[in-house]
């Protein structure tokens, strides 16, 4: 039976990696996710993952070794952060245009300028149209399930594409939790040995990475649209199933008290849960608030979106990032485009917090809802602010 | 005795008949790199997979939805072909070591430009020549970045007009002496090096089925004539690299396991540098003093490998 055990999530992640029978990894050590490149090799060091580990010079050669030795059929796993996911840019939209499947572990972090090693979603967000399936964890557990779940989906015939899971730099990456490792015998069946679709081996010779003109560019990347767009069946049946098999359940859009809620937040990853503690305190008050935690921000999850916030008159959207001379955060960008169309929508609040690793508590978001349910003429509606800074 | 001078008698015997890079590319007529690459794959044979850095190469041969391959190849980006080729090797050991592939041994071949190899993929190179894989690189070396337009590259040698560094009323062309990539790969402590040219088709394919023969890290720079950058006629691409290494300009040899050997290509008197310039319109604005300063160059150039067949002993 599988029994929980107090474990560093980063620790963890490579753990749970390790049950999924990779073949090869590649992974370049930067803060905060060393500590799944360590305990990687510790693993492969000592015969407990059966896999090529290549100790690559770069992020940058660490995303070429992992599309190149998947190109070979392997199950492959990569991990970074901030400067090394920036690193890897380039690569990102070649890994999903190549149709390689790729699991990516990140450890988010602040972008430099300057250097920080802090959370927040800087990291990401500049990657968002890169074609990755992307996945966000708000906790020790989640991130341990969805690195698994992720080999599935990536794999899946029907997707064919590279996932990223995002695991908050320090605030998860380096917290120690109660977590449940699934048994290694429900893992083996749970994902059974990759069927990739074409092969670098001689024995059926390939080309991968064309070259293509105007002619067919725009097939090549309107195809590329619907795998990720259709991606979203296999991802919930992947959910399903793990649901059946571990008994958790994942869903592209999470709630917490919305059904009824007048008021919504919207928060992606690890600072959920501080969130909802502070909508307990609200409820407790009378204030009918409500969460909703975007766990899948690749391919976005429209129609969920659309019907948990129908029958709320707020919903204010927190950001981890800054789109710079823009409309708001990227996530606030996206939201509001997802229900513009909607006759029935919330009136919409952005507020960017947690950069660079920057606190926001409990009273943090209290303090939120108090000063958007105080706008009674709507007059912050579609502004952003950049929570908590000292003018 | 020159072997190429006997190709006739020799050829049909020696060359594997079988075409891997099949023809329709879309190389510029004449062209030598391409020529190397094909020369390449003979020698290599099926159980082969490629990985191409972004160049002239590249995209002459995988215009989707057709290919010139064939065998498995991979491209990705510019900068990153010994990267990939690292990934190929490692994915093929793990999934031979679990009985996921047959069992039979696969050589993988990393190849690029000199601007793919020396400039903006060294760093991606050295790394998988000292991580050891067992890996063929293959530099071919035109000179220049010639897929964007003959733009200079540190391999350009000195003098040399192109796009960037070009010939003008206050310059003569390139203004730096052509980096030696070969001594790089030496300096790794790589088991095989080699430097090649398709002009000698014996001796590459040789060089290239020993470099194959090693279990480990090798590297080929082939130097690759390109009419079209140098600006020369297209029926002079074979003639060009033969004038390189008679001139001494780019000299044959090998190291293996630290050991300099002068390959028999090389003549025992150079002819001058001006003769290899002369049919090259790249050179063309070249005064004497400035020849001159290059021959000189070339020439203790030459005397460092000679000394070095002489003097250095192998590692082990
Ligand atoms: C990161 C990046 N920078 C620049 C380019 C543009 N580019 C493509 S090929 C090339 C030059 C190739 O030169 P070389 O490697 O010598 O190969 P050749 O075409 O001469 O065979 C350049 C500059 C690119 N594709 N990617
Ligand atoms: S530009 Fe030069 S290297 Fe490129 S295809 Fe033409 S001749 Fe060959
Ligand atoms: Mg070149």
């Amino acid at each position: 039976m599988a029994k929980r055990i107090g474990m560093e999530v980063a620790v963890a992640v490579a753990e749970a990696v390790g049950q999924c029978d990779i073949d090869m990894a590649a992974v370049y050590p930067i803060t905060p996710q060393s500590h799944i490149a360590e305990h990687l090799s510790d693993l492969v060091a000592d015969g407990k993952i059966n896999a090529e580990f290549v100790t690559v010079e770069s992020e940058h050669s660490a995303m070429s070794a992992v599309i190149g030795a998947s190109g070979t059929g392997a199950r492959v796993y990569t991990a970074t952060s901030s400067q090394g996911l920036m690193l890897m840019h380039e690569l990102l939209p070649i890994a999903s245009g190549m149709r390689l499947p790729i699991v990516m572990g990140i450890a988010n972090r602040a972008v430099s300028g300057p250097l920080n090693i802090l959370n927040d979603h800087s990291d990401i967000m500049p990657q968002r149209d890169s074609g990755w399936i992307s996945l966000f964890a708000e906790n020790g557990q989640e991130a341990i399930d969805l690195s698994i779940q992720a080999f599935k989906i990536a794999e899946h015939k029907d997707v064919q594409l590279p996932v990223c899971v995002n695991i908050d730099g320090f605030q998860l990456t380096h917290m120690v939790e109660p977590l449940e490792f699934p048994d290694q015998e429900l893992v083996n069946k749970f994902l059974p040995t990759r069927v990739p679709y074409a092969t670098l081996h001689p024995a059926k010779p390939v080309t991968m990475g064309a070259f293509s003109m105007s002619d067919y560019f725009t097939e090549i990347m309107k195809a590329k649209d619907e795998a990720l767009k259709n991606s979203k069946k296999v991802i919930l049946e992947v959910w399903d199933e793990w649901a059946k098999m571990f008994g958790r359940s994942y869903k592209p859009v999470e709630t917490y008290k919305a059904e009824d809620a007048d008021i919504l937040m919207l928060t992606m990853g690890s600072m959920g849960e501080t969130a909802e503690m502070a909508i307990d305190g609200l409820r407790a008050k009378g204030v009918k608030a409500g969460l909703i935690k975007l766990r899948l921000w690749r391919p976005f999850p429209f129609a969920e979106i659309k019907a948990v916030v129908k029958n709320a008159k707020k919903l204010i959207v927190t950001d981890r990032a800054v789109s710079f001379g823009g409309p708001g955060g990227p996530v606030f960008s996206e939201i509001k485009s997802a229900l513009y169309a909607e006759i029935q929508r919330p009136a919409i609040y952005n507020y960017i917090i947690g950069l660079g690793g920057r606190d926001v508590t409990v009273p943090d978001f209290v303090h939120m809802f108090e000063k958007v349910i105080a706008d009674k003429a709507n007059k912050a509606v579609d502004t952003y602010e950049f929570w908590g800074v000292r003018e | 005795m020159n072997i190429v001078e006997n190709f006739d008698l020799y050829a049909p015997r020696l060359i594997n008949k079988k075409e891997l890079l099949s023809a329709g590319h879309r190389a510029c007529q004449g062209c030598g790199e391409v020529l190397g690459v094909r020369l390449m794959c003979k020698a290599l044979g099926e159980n082969t997979v490629i990985a191409s850095a972004t160049g002239c190469m590249e995209i002459v041969t995988s215009m989707f939805p057709t290919t010139a391959w064939e065998v498995p190849w991979i491209h990705v980006a510019f900068e990153n072909a010994a990267a990939v080729a690292s990934g190929v090797e490692a994915g093929l050991k793990g999934l031979r070591k679990k009985g996921k592939i047959d069992d039979r041994y696969i050589k993988v071949v990393g190849m690029a430009g000199d601007g793919g190899t020396m400039d903006i993929g060294m760093q991606a190179l050295s790394g998988a020549m000292e991580r050891g894989h067992d890996m063929l690189f293959v530099c071919f070396d035109n000179e220049a970045y010639m897929n964007t337009g003959i733009q200079r590259s540190s391999g350009t040698p000195m003098g040399a007009s192109t796009t960037t560094a070009p010939a003008g009323k206050v310059s003569s062309g390139q203004k730096t002496w052509k980096k030696n990539m070969a001594e790089i790969i030496v300096a790794h402590g790589v088991p095989y090096v080699a430097t090649a040219c398709p002009s000698y088709p014996l001796d590459f394919i040789r060089k290239v089925e020993k470099a194959k023969s090693i279990k480990g890290p090798s590297y080929i720079h082939c130097f690759t004539v390109c009419p079209t950058g140098w600006r020369c006629g297209s029926h002079l691409a074979i003639a060009m690299g033969r004038l390189a290494v008679e001139s001494g300009v780019f000299p044959l040899y090998e190291v293996e396991n630290g050991k300099y050997k002068v390959s028999s290509e090389m003549p025992k008197k150079l002819k001058p540098v001006k003769d290899y310039f002369k049919a090259q319109g790249r050179f063309r604005h070249l005064g004497e003093a400035e020849i001159q300063k290059i021959q000189k160059k070339v020439e203790n150039e030459y005397q460092k490998i000679l000394d070095k067949a002489k003097y250095l002993k192998a590692w082990d």
